[in-house]
C-alpha cells in the first residue's frame, strides 16, 4: 500500500537524543539522592560528634621544642591559615583538650605540629572526671589517705582500694541524706502547717492564736524526739564529707601540679591501658550514665535524666490530653455535625490551626492557661502561699496542654481520616441489628477508626518532642531542683517546672558557661533526642500494624 | 388511604400502568386468598429524596412466614421501598416518606416507636456482606450484646442456634473466634443472615442477598431461606427473576417508583396481568 509509509513515519522512527522524558526523571532522581543524603549527613554527624562524648579518647603527652610538656587529649586538627599565599607546604595544628581548668582557665589549646617535639601516649596517665572544675589530666603521683598516710601508689590494688572507698563514703552519705530527709518527714510536714497557719487570716483570731501555740508545742516535742537520731545522722554524714576532703590524689601534667580531693573525684580512666573491648565497655557504661544521671556544673557535665524524663513525661501528659480531646472533636465534625457553612469554617480553622508558629502557641499558654486559669486556681485553693504561685507560673502542666492545644489538629485531622475510611455498610449492619447510634460509634467505628486515631498520635509526638519555643514560655528551664515525679504524696506535681532535652540542647550549645568543652555533650543531647523520637513513632507504627492486621481481609 | 392523592399523578400512574382488566388497581384486597395473615403493609407510601420523588404511592400487604420477592429493573425502588420498614432511610440526609408503613399492624413512624426493638423485630440483609471485623462468635452474638443479653453461656447458645438457621453451623463451628473476614462471600452472606437471626426476629428484609455471589452459593442461601420460611416473613430484593420464582410465594413488580402488579408468583409468571410485567420478565427490558 502506497499509504502506509507515511501513516507509521508518524509514530515511529528516529527520535532526538533524548528520550522526551529522560531530564526530568534524571532531574527528580538527583533531587531525591540529594534529600537522601542529606539525612544521612545530618544522622551521622550528630552520631560522630555525641559519639566522642563517649569514647575514650587517648592521652597524648606532648613535648615542644622549648621543653615544656602538655598533657590531654587531641580532639582535632587543622591547617594553620596562611598569612602569605605563596606558601605551598600546608602547616597544621592541633587541638588539645588540657583540662585542669582552675589552672589554666581553659580546657583547650591550639599546639602547632611543627612545635611538636616528641609525642607519646604513656599508659600512666589518667583522666581524672570531677564535680568540679571539669576533667583533669595527668599523672597521679601521690595520693593520700584522710590521716595523711600515704597510699602505694605503685600497687595498682592498693590505689583502686583507695579510689573505691571514697565512692563508698559518698554513697553511704547519699543514703544518709535519703534517710535523714525520711525521717524529717513528719516534722517537715508539721512546719508546713505550722507556716501556712501563720501566713493565714486565722493567724490574728484568738483561736488561731491558741491553735498556733498548740501546733508549736507539737513541733518542738517532735524535734526534740527526733533530734538525737537526726543528730547522729548529721554527724556520720559530716565524718564522711571530712575524710572525703581530706583524701586525695596529686597529679602532675608537666609543670602542672593539681591536688584533688577524693570529693571531687567521680572517676579515675586509665584511657591509655583500654584495650579495644574494654573502650567498648566503658564508652556503654559512659551512655548509661549519661542518660540516668543528674548534670553538673551548669549542665556541662553529667548526664540528662532529668532532660529526658521531663521530655518523656511531657510527651505522655500532652498525648492524654491530645488524643481526648481530637478524637472528640473529629466524631463530633464527622458523625453528628451536619454539613454546610459551620461546618466547612471549622474544618479551616482546624487545618490553619496546624499552620501557626508554635511560639503563638507559646504565647497562649502563657496568657492563658500559666495567668488566667493557674492565677484562678491559685486564688481558689493555694490562697495561703500567696503571693508566692503555685500554678500560677510555668510548670508541667501547663506546658503539656499548650503541646497539646499545639498538636490538636493533626489528631483532629487523621482521625476525620480514620472515621470516614469506614465503611458505610459497617455503619448500616450495626444499626439495622438495633443498636443505637452510640453503640455503633463505640463498638464499630471507632475501633475500625484506630489506627487513623493513632496515625494522628504518632504525627502529634513527633512535633510535641521537638518543640521547644512554647515551652520556654510555659515551663521549661535551665536547672529544676527535682523531677516532676516523686516519692512524696501526690507524687505528680504537674506545677513543677521542669527541663526538656530540646531546651536542654540549646542551654548547652549557647548559654553554657564553657560552650567548647560542652559541644561534645549537645550533640549527644541531641542524639538523644532524635532516637526517643524514634523510638516513640515506632512504637506507635507497631502498635498501629497490628491493628491494621485485625482489619485485613475486608475491602473498603 | 390517609392522605388525599395528588390526582394528576394518579392520572398519570392509571393511564400508564392500568391493565386492561384492572385487576390491580387494589391489590391490597386481594391479599387474603391464603390463609396467611398480614404481617408488613403499605398504605400510600410516598418517598422523596429531597425534590426527587422515588416511591409513588406504595399499597402493599405481605403475608406472613412467606416469602416475598421484590422485582424490578434498577432504580424502580424496590430497595428503597424495602429500607422503609426497618426505617433505613431515616439516615439519609433530605428522605421525606409520606403515608403509613405498617409492620404487625403498627405504624412505624408512631412517634413512640423504638427504633432500636423495631430494628431488632425487622432484620435486614445487604447486598453486599458486611461482617464486621470481628470474630465469627462476635459478629452473630453484637445485636443481643448491644441489647443487653449478658452471660457466655445464653450467647453462645443464641450463637449456635442461629448459625444452624443459617446453614452454617457445621462449617464454622471449630473457628467461632477466628477472624469473620477469613471467610468466603457466601458463608459471609449467611454469616450476615445468622447474625440477624440472632436478634430473633420475626421479619427479615433481605436486599439482593445473592447477588454477589456464585450459582453454589446462591442456591445454599436460597434453600437456607426456604427453610426460615417456616418461622419467619421474608421480603428479598432481586434482580434475579429465576431467583423470585424458585423460592417466592408472592412477588411484585415494581418500575418507576410505582407498584406495577402484586400476585402470586405462579400466576405473576405464567400469567401477568400487565403487558409491562410480561416484558420485563420475558427479558424485553430490564
Amino acid at each position: 500500500m502506497p499509504g502506509s509509509e507515511t501513516t507509521h513515519s508518524e509514530f515511529v522512527g528516529a527520535k532526538g537524543a533524548l528520550p522526551s522524558g529522560l531530564p526530568g526523571i534524571w532531574i527528580t532522581a538527583l533531587a531525591t539522592l540529594a534529600v537522601l543524603l542529606m539525612l544521612g549527613a545530618l544522622l551521622w554527624i550528630v552520631a560522630v560528634n555525641a559519639f566522642g562524648w563517649f569514647w575514650p579518647a587517648r592521652i597524648s603527652e606532648i613535648v615542644l621544642d622549648d621543653g615544656t610538656v602538655r598533657v590531654g587529649e587531641i580532639v582535632a586538627r587543622e591547617p594553620i591559615p596562611a598569612a602569605g599565599k605563596e606558601v605551598t607546604i600546608t602547616v597544621y595544628r592541633v587541638k588539645l583538650k588540657t583540662g585542669n581548668r582552675e589552672l589554666t582557665r581553659s580546657d583547650f589549646m591550639w599546639i602547632d605540629e611543627a612545635a611538636i617535639a616528641a609525642n607519646s601516649q604513656p599508659e600512666d596517665l589518667v583522666r581524672v572526671v570531677r564535680s568540679e572544675y571539669g576533667d583533669a589530666f595527668g599523672r597521679i603521683v601521690a595520693a593520700y589517705r584522710d590521716d595523711g598516710a600515704q597510699v602505694d601508689i605503685d600497687s595498682p590494688r592498693a590505689l583502686e582500694g583507695f579510689l573505691e572507698t571514697g565512692e563508698e563514703w559518698r554513697r553511704a552519705n547519699r543514703r544518709l541524706e535519703k534517710e535523714r530527709d525520711q525521717l524529717r518527714r513528719p516534722l517537715t510536714r508539721l512546719e508546713e502547717r505550722l507556716d501556712s497557719l501563720e501566713r493565714s487570716a486565722r493567724a490574728g483570731t484568738p483561736e488561731g492564736a491558741q491553735e498556733i501555740a498548740t501546733l508549736e508545742d507539737t513541733v518542738a516535742v517532735e524535734a526534740k524526739r527526733l533530734g538525737p537520731r537526726l543528730d547522729a545522722l548529721l554527724d556520720n554524714h559530716e565524718g564522711n564529707a571530712q575524710r572525703l576532703l581530706q583524701s586525695r590524689i596529686v597529679l602532675v601534667a608537666g609543670a602542672d601540679r593539681i591536688d584533688v580531693p577524693l570529693a571531687n573525684v567521680i572517676e579515675v580512666v586509665w584511657s591509655n591501658r583500654l584495650g579495644f573491648l574494654s573502650r567498648v565497655a566503658h564508652a556503654i557504661r559512659e551512655g548509661v550514665l549519661f542518660l540516668f544521671t543528674e548534670p553538673r556544673e551548669a549542665n556541662t557535665e553529667g548526664g540528662i535524666f532529668p532532660a529526658l524524663f521531663g521530655t518523656v513525661l511531657l510527651v505522655l501528659l500532652m498525648s492524654v490530653a491530645v488524643v481526648p480531646l481530637g478524637v472528640v472533636t473529629a466524631v463530633y465534625m464527622t458523625e453528628y455535625a451536619r454539613p454546610g457553612l459551620a461546618l466547612r469554617l471549622a474544618n479551616q480553622a482546624v487545618n490553619n490551626l496546624a499552620g501557626v508558629p508554635s511560639i503563638v502557641f507559646g504565647m497562649f499558654g502563657l496568657a492563658f492557661f500559666v495567668y488566667q486559669v493557674g492565677g484562678a486556681v491559685d486564688r481558689a485553693f493555694f490562697a495561703d502561699k500567696l503571693p508566692t504561685p503555685t500554678f500560677g507560673t510555668g510548670g508541667m502542666l501547663w506546658a503539656s496542654l499548650t503541646l497539646a492545644l499545639l498538636t490538636v489538629p493533626v489528631v483532629v485531622v487523621a482521625t476525620r481520616e480514620g472515621l470516614l475510611a469506614v465503611p458505610q455498610s459497617w455503619r448500616d449492619g450495626s444499626l439495622a441489628l438495633g443498636s443505637t447510634k452510640w453503640q455503633t460509634l463505640r463498638q464499630i467505628i471507632l475501633p475500625a477508626a484506630m489506627p487513623g486515631i493513632l496515625t494522628g498520635l504518632i504525627l502529634a509526638v513527633s512535633r510535641a518532642a521537638g518543640e521547644v519555643a512554647p515551652l520556654m514560655l510555659t515551663g521549661a528551664v535551665k536547672m529544676a531542683p527535682s523531677l516532676p515525679v516523686d516519692g512524696t504524696v501526690p507524687f505528680l506535681h504537674l506545677q513543677r517546672k521542669f527541663m526538656h532535652l530540646g531546651f536542654h540542647i540549646y542551654d548547652v550549645s549557647m548559654q553554657s558557661p564553657n560552650v567548647e568543652a560542652a559541644k561534645p555533650m549537645a550533640f549527644a543531647t541531641t542524639l538523644v533526642l532524635l532516637l526517643l523520637v524514634i523510638l516513640l513513632n515506632l512504637t506507635a507504627i507497631v502498635v498501629r500494624r497490628r491493628l491494621r492486621r485485625a482489619y485485613q481481609g475486608q475491602v473498603v | 388511604m390517609e392522605f388525599p392523592r395528588n390526582e394528576d399523578s394518579m392520572d398519570l400512574q392509571q393511564s400508564v400502568f392500568r391493565s386492561p382488566q384492572g385487576s390491580s388497581a387494589n391489590p391490597t384486597g386481594e391479599i387474603d386468598a391464603t390463609h396467611h395473615e398480614t404481617a408488613l403493609e403499605s398504605r400510600g407510601v410516598h418517598l422523596y429524596y429531597g425534590e426527587t420523588q422515588a416511591l409513588k404511592g406504595i399499597d402493599l400487604a405481605m403475608p406472613e412466614r412467606q416469602i416475598t420477592a421484590l422485582i424490578g429493573p434498577s432504580g424502580c425502588g424496590k430497595s428503597t421501598y424495602l429500607r422503609c420498614f426497618n426505617r433505613m432511610n431515616d439516615m439519609i440526609e433530605g428522605v421525606r416518606v409520606e403515608g403509613q408503613v405498617i409492620v404487625e399492624g403498627l405504624d412505624v413512624h408512631r412517634p413512640d416507636v423504638d427504633l432500636e426493638r423495631l430494628r431488632k423485630r425487622v432484620g435486614m440483609v445487604f447486598q453486599k456482606s458486611n461482617p464486621f471485623p470481628m470474630s465469627i462468635h462476635e459478629n452473630v452474638s453484637f445485636g443481643p450484646r448491644m441489647t443487653g443479653v449478658r452471660g457466655r453461656g445464653r450467647l453462645d447458645e443464641l450463637v449456635e442456634r442461629s448459625l444452624r438457621q443459617a446453614d452454617l453451623w457445621e462449617e464454622v463451628r471449630e473457628r467461632l473466634d477466628d477472624s469473620a473476614l477469613d471467610l468466603s462471600g457466601g458463608q459471609q452472606q449467611r454469616l450476615c443472615i445468622a447474625r440477624a437471626l440472632a436478634n430473633e426476629p420475626a421479619i427479615l428484609l433481605l436486599d439482593e442477598p445473592a447477588s454477589a455471589l456464585d450459582p453454589i452459593s446462591t442456591a445454599k442461601i436460597e434453600e437456607t431461606l426456604l427453610q426460615l420460611k417456616e418461622s419467619y416473613t421474608i421480603i428479598i430484593v432481586t434482580h434475579n427473576l429465576q431467583q423470585a420464582a424458585r423460592i417466592a410465594d408472592r412477588t411484585a413488580f415494581f418500575m418507576l417508583g410505582e407498584l406495577v402488579e402484586y400476585n402470586d408468583t405462579t400466576t405473576m409468571f405464567t400469567n401477568p396481568g400487565h403487558a409491562i410485567t410480561e416484558e420485563y420478565i420475558t427479558g424485553r427490558f430490564g
